[in-house]
């Protein structure tokens, strides 16, 4: 067993880090406050091979692998968690279904703008009446000739406004239950297409989350990804990716809180002493690098048991389970550390304490993530 | 065309700067980085790519570690690099780091349309030496202090940055130009340009790649071939903090202007 990185995930992490203080550090508060989608970050990324890191080149992608990925989406989010999840959802929820799915007309057809970030990706899974329960879906689609029509609406979702291209699921046979469950791909120019009301969320506020909603909107046959009935094993297995992507967001936040901790407290004076000099400041922080550090490497091995084609389902929801709360728990500490200034925007701890909880929500709650664990255990 | 950019690794004096008890700089003490103004070059040289489609090939003279630092510049773009290496090569000052890059840069060879391009100065010795020096060797015209390069044909039009202003000059290739902060901002490695850097073409020369060179000559390499002698190394004392005057009436401006008479600034 080595835990060391590779020449070229040494030389990532060392981009990844230049990039995130230089262009991404500087806007993460303005974006949060003002709620703004970073276009322009996004632009820099796509030029450096970020929208398209783990896929193929001949598919337009930069050749990398997973754990190159999650480091991406980990380096971000120690600075922005905005930016991370804008890089993670596009990646895992639209371009990953697409790649693992889709027919080479398909991949050929969507995959070079999607992962040279000329176009930006999104998922439509979640409804209103089908959060966790995803088998709940009350969109349809139905077959007429050549196309499908969809009706019905999503919410809550990621690039929701700016995405070109979604990976939408739809009730084909509403009888069938998950088997009645196809997925497609849906371009934003499709008639019937709109995009609905804005989210105004507690954290990762630059991140455009919002409904979309489908009027008899028109989607070719050809647009069919996968066979039809097996959307809701394609949904699953997207999710399973995407949670290495949100666990490595977690990852980053707490990360970037401790970062923020330790120069802190070895900053402010309060009672004559440095508070690094505290041994309640020294234990606070040994255990929340501890709890990161131990998110790292169920986050790496979950990677790299993706990348190295076995099964990581359960890994990846370990990774995400557990990076996730630690990240809360982190983060909240880190206020705590800061104190009065922790609770003000002056710091950037209050919004990693915001931007952390929803890495316990979205793409899977933390109960989801121990119903799939429990289920890999074989306990029922 | 091939264009062959210069690149140094030094030591990071961003942060704090480690001085061994004989005044020489402790390198192993300090991170090592690509010198700046050497990123500078190869940005250009990769602008003049992406106009043009010349092959860009990076020269470091240093230690095998240098190899990571190639690997890098190979990562946002260039497409081979050569290590300048060997025992004989230890101890060069400019002049013999000059006559040795420029054996190896004939080594590459230097064709009618090619450019050879240096950073202006390596932040850890500051000399701004070496590339002009290299020019010399070599024969080729060269510009220094680049703040713009504009190609057309077989002319670039260079402007150069002075303290008291500009000067923009035409040269025809092959010329030598060095290359300051002021002409670009130095481009990120990319996700594919790490994965595909180590796959790139890396060569090392030693002592007996370039012997053959009438350049290479162990009087005039190394320790033995350095006529710079370092007398001694000190920590400028720090300068006072400075005068301010503020406001911008007459009384005030008299003031400085009496003040700079004073000292003959004026």
């Amino acid at each position: 067993m080595d835990f060391v990185l590779s020449k070229e995930h040494q030389m990532l992490r060392k981009m990844y880090r230049e990039f995130a203080e230089n262009e991404v550090k500087p806007l993460a508060a303005e974006i949060d406050e003002e709620e703004r989608f970073p276009t322009e970050t996004v632009e820099k990324m796509a030029k450096l091979g970020m929208m398209g890191i783990y896929f193929p080149k001949e598919y337009g992608g930069a050749g990398g692998d997973i754990l190159s990925y999650a480091m991406c989406v980990e380096e971000l989010a120690k600075v922005c968690g905005t930016t991370a999840v804008i890089v993670s959802a596009h990646t895992s929820l639209c371009c990953a279904p697409i790649f693992e799915h889709g027919t080479e007309e398909q991949k050929k057809k969507y995959l070079p703008d999607l992962l040279s970030g000329k176009k930006i990706g999104a998922f439509g899974l979640t409804e209103p009446n089908a959060g966790t329960d995803a088998s709940g879906q009350q969109t349809t689609a139905v077959l007429e000739g050549d196309h499908y029509v969809l009706n019905g609406s999503k919410c809550f979702i990621t690039n929701g406004t700016v995405a070109d291209t979604i990976v939408v699921f739809a009730m084909t046979d509403p009888k069938a239950g998950n088997h009645g469950i196809s997925a497609f791909i849906v371009e934003k120019s499709f008639p019937g297409f709109s995009v609905g009301k804005h989210e105004k969320k507690m954290g990762i506020r630059g991140s455009s989350t919002c409904d979309l909603i489908f009027q008899d909107c028109i989607v070719p046959k050809e647009n069919l990804l996968g066979q039809e009935g097996k959307g809701f094993k394609i949904a699953m297995m997207t999710l399973d990716g995407g949670r290495i992507g949100i666990a490595s967001q977690a990852l980053g936040i707490g990360e970037g809180a401790i970062d923020e901790a330790v120069k802190y407290t070895q900053e402010r004076v309060q009672f004559k002493k440095r508070l690094s000099q505290f041994q309640n400041t020294q234990f606070q922080l040994a255990d929340m690098h501890t709890r990161m550090q131990a998110a790292q490497y169920l986050v790496y091995a979950a990677a790299m048991k993706k990348q190295n084609h076995e099964p990581y389902s359960m890994d990846a929801a370990m990774a995400k389970l557990f990076a996730a709360e630690a990240a809360s728990d982190v983060t909240r500490r880190a206020v705590q550390l800061f104190g009065g200034y922790g609770y003000t925007r002056e710091y950037p701890v209050e919004r990693m304490m915001r931007d952390a909880k929803i890495t316990e929500i979205y793409e899977g709650t933390s109960e989801v993530q121990r119903m799939v664990i429990a289920s890999h255990l074989g306990v029922k | 065309m091939k264009i062959i950019v210069c690149v140094k690794q030094v030591p990071d004096t961003s942060g704090k700067v480690a001085v061994n008890p004989d005044g020489t700089l402790n390198r192993a003490s300090m991170a090592a980085i690509t010198n700046p103004d050497d990123l500078n070059a190869v940005e250009a040289a990769l602008s003049l790519k992406e106009q043009t489609g010349a092959e860009i090939i990076v020269v470091s003279m240093g230690p095998p570690p240098a190899e990571g630092m190639l690997r890098e510049v190979m990562a946002r773009g260039v497409d081979r690099a050569v290590l300048v290496s060997g025992r004989e090569f230890g101890g060069s000052d400019t002049y013999a780091t000059s006559q040795i890059l420029a054996a190896a840069i004939n080594k590459i060879g230097v064709g009618p349309e090619d450019i050879v391009m240096c950073g202006r100065q390596a932040i850890d010795g500051d000399t701004a030496q070496v590339g002009p020096q290299i020019a010399e060797k070599l024969g080729l015209p060269q510009v220094s202090y680049a703040a713009e390069i504009k190609k057309d044909g077989d002319t670039l039009t260079i402007k150069r940055m002075l303290e008291d202003g500009y000067m923009t000059i035409k040269v025809k290739t092959p010329c030598l130009i060095t290359c300051i902060k002021e002409l670009n901002t130095p481009r990120y490695m990319s996700v594919n340009g790490i994965f595909e850097c180590y796959a790139k073409p890396y060569e090392i020369f030693d002592y007996n790649t370039l012997k053959d060179d009438p350049l290479i000559d162990p009087s005039t390499i190394g320790l033995k071939g350095s006529p710079t002698n370092i007398f001694k190394s000190f920590t400028p004392p720090q300068k006072g903090v400075g005068m301010m005057l503020e406001g911008a009436d007459k009384a005030t401006c008299d003031k400085l202007a009496g003040i700079l008479a004073a000292k003959h600034m004026i």
